[in-house]
């Protein structure tokens, strides 16, 4: 029984799966299918459910509700220790009292492996810390202990490695770097990565795969290009990255293409990145997507005219500008600063043009602040 | 100048103490121990003629009283390890918002005295109590058994009053260990058992070091338990030291005792210490 869940391999399956704290619902019906070898993210703020979804796939919290399955194995009630999943905690959690080769060799030696002295120098080498394998957790800098804690991980070649924030402790600059490894590591052992986090950048730079989580459910699941270019609500669209959503009303139809009244301007857009259920509807359009022009330059695509630039932010490789529209709402365009000069100055009369392909639409019904008000995560400590 | 000399003066009422109430008073006893009465003298007149033989003649002469000292301070610190370390894990681990209370109830005894709590088990363990009429009604023990005057009241009694020198270095030691570093022991295979035996045990060592040895030397001294609960054939080396100095009027032999007992414990702590290695550990 134990030896068939701990060989258990392949897609993992979380079937309805919820997790209920007395009244309050962590985890509520979530339904999710990860492929066998995939990076794949769960994104969302602190409370969304990310971390408890983690800790049922790890054992360490059994579901209210609902089942997991690796494969066709239920793990559903398994024990942690018997099953082929291991976890890279948030605060790493190595074990002070053990060096470092003892640490690595800890889940090697609870299985009775052979060959633990290779197979810990072969993850040592791979995290490129060969020289620390004598030293005490507490004698290693955060990134080194990040990677010890990932070291202990793969080495027991699990079907599953779950990361829970694992980079949330490193400084910014180390955190890009282990960000670039972290993918690197797992082409290179090819393990299936769940990886649990609050930063949205991070999830995209890593992950194939991203979910986003709002409230307990899946706000919406694809590829980070998908995410960003083509978001369903306006959580999404906000936690992402950021967005200009402006009310507007479908009026029209042409051929793949939506026509879209926005103040009495129309513009158009691809008929597959509407996600509005009836004429009402927010268009999102991406900072960086939009172009300002003077009045007098000819210009292509959608067109909103009527903007005077509110504020200029120099930000060395762009500039940001706040528009305001007749109807008072601000946007916010980037600008490349591909010349060098910030070519537009407070005050100015311009338009705001940008490609319809880069147009997607929300319900008219949605909170066009979701997801955009959340503050950075602290990190947990209890 | 005058910065430098502060942290000195601030040591100067720590060391004028513990010289006037602990340097001195050991000088004094080990002067006493190498006395001999004199000739002719009356009781409680003796005189210094270093002689050493004080140490081997009361050695030899307690020799049962030292064995039994050690022997009973062992068990007790071995009952208190093992009544105190769940308790200690519960506390820190299980305990969440009752955890500051359950502590304070482990120091409450402490606000009573230690010799009226001894006298306490006295009455509870004695004829009166409802201790041995109930276990006499369930056939547990004969009816012609007693609890008090036996070294199982003795050995009872020092467990108890040492339990908290036991638990609060435990606790201490075990609340400060990650819960993380346990389930991460889980995630890496290791089940229960074996997640105490190589996390739990290891990483709570300090703990159980410093309460074995502050449970351990004061019963290897101790005498009050001895005196009230036990009877004469429950005599520690504690009972023969009081006796001598206070009842005797025997100052070299108890002085002597003393010595041999201090010697007897830093010995042994000094093995312990080696041997559980804990210059090691975190």
């Amino acid at each position: 029984m134990t030896k068939a869940s701990i060989e258990a391999r392949g897609d993992l399956r979380l079937t309805r799966l919820t997790k209920t704290y007395g009244d309050f619902t962590a985890v509520d019906d979530l339904s999710l299918t990860i492929p066998k070898g995939s990076f794949f993210a769960l994104l969302g703020p602190s409370g969304c459910g990310k971390t408890t979804t983690l800790r049922m796939i790890a054992g360490l919290e059994e579901p209210t509700a609902g089942s997991i399955h690796l494969g066709e194995t239920d793990i559903t009630t398994t024990k942690p220790y018997q099953r082929p999943i291991n976890t890279v905690f948030q605060n790493y959690a190595l074990f002070p009292h053990l060096t470092i080769f003892e640490n690595i060799a800890f889940g090697l030696r609870r299985r009775g492996q052979k060959d633990v002295k290779e197979a810990v120098d072969k993850v040592l080498n791979l995290v490129e810390l060969p020289h620390l394998a004598q030293r005490k957790p507490t004698q290693l800098s955060g990134g080194q202990q990040q990677r010890i804690a990932l070291a202990r991980a793969i080495v027991n070649r699990p079907a599953l490695l779950l990361l829970d924030e694992p980079l949330g402790a490193l400084d910014l600059k180390l955190r890009r770097q282990m960000q670039i490894e972290l993918k690197w590591i797992q082409k290179e052992v090819g393990l299936t990565f769940v990886h649990v986090t609050h930063d949205q950048e991070e999830a995209m730079t890593m992950a194939d795969t991203i979910a986003v989580m709002n409230e307990g459910q899946i706000e919406q699941m694809g590829s980070p290009a998908d995410l960003y270019d083509n978001p369903e609500t306006a959580y999404v669209a906000n936690f992402l990255g950021q967005s200009n959503l402006i009310k507007g009303t479908i009026s029209g139809n042409d051929g793949d293409s939506l026509v879209v009244d926005l103040y009495g301007q129309k513009i158009s857009l691809p008929k597959s990145r509407s996600h509005a259920i009836d004429n009402s509807t927010y268009a999102g359009i991406r900072p960086e997507k939009f172009r300002i022009s003077l009045l007098e330059t000819p210009v292509r695509g959608n067109v909103l005219s009527g903007g005077r630039i509110e504020d200029v932010s120099y930000i060395g490789v762009s500039t940001q500008y706040q528009v305001e529209m007749p109807w008072g709402q601000e946007l916010m365009v980037f600008e490349q600063n591909d010349d060098g000069v910030a070519p537009f100055k407070k005050g100015d009369a311009v338009n705001i043009s940008w490609e319809p392909a880069f147009t997607f639409a929300l319900r008219g019904d949605e909170d066009v602040t979701a997801g955009s008000q959340i503050e950075p995560e602290v990190q947990d400590e209890e | 100048m005058g910065k430098n000399r502060t942290p000195y003066l601030l040591l100067l009422p720590g060391f004028a103490f513990l010289f006037t109430f602990f340097i001195l008073p050991i000088i004094n006893l080990a002067q006493t121990s190498t006395q001999t009465k004199i000739a002719g003298g009356d009781t409680g007149q003796y005189e210094q003629t270093l002689h050493f033989r004080n140490y081997i003649d009361a050695f030899v002469a307690n020799k049962e009283q030292f064995g039994r000292s050690f022997l009973y301070a062992i068990i007790s610190t071995l009952l208190a390890l093992a009544i105190s370390y769940p308790l200690a894990y519960a506390i820190a681990f299980k305990a969440g918002k009752y955890k500051n209370l359950l502590l304070v109830l482990v120091v409450a005894p402490f606000f009573t005295s230690f010799l009226l709590r001894t006298i306490a088990w006295k009455q509870i363990l004695g004829e009166e109590g409802f201790v041995v009429p109930t276990l006499r009604s369930l056939g547990i023990i004969s009816q012609s058994t007693t609890l008090t005057s036996t070294s199982f009241a003795v050995v009872m009694g020092m467990t108890y009053n040492f339990l908290p020198f036991m638990t609060l270095p435990l606790f201490a030691s075990i609340d400060r260990i990650d819960p993380r570093t346990l389930e991460a022991s889980g995630d890496l295979y290791a089940n229960g058992y074996t997640t105490f035996r190589k996390v739990t045990l290891p990483l709570s060592m300090p703990g159980v070091v410093a309460g074995t040895l502050l449970t351990f030397i004061p019963a290897a001294g101790d005498y009050v338990n001895a005196s009230i609960l036990g009877d004469p054939t429950t005599k520690m080396i504690g009972n023969v030291i009081e006796s001598r100095f206070f009842k005797i009027v025997d100052y070299p032999t108890a002085a002597a005792l003393s010595f041999t007992l201090m010697a007897a414990i830093l010995i042994l702590v000094t093995l312990y210490i080696r041997k559980a290695g804990t210059e090691e550990l975190v």
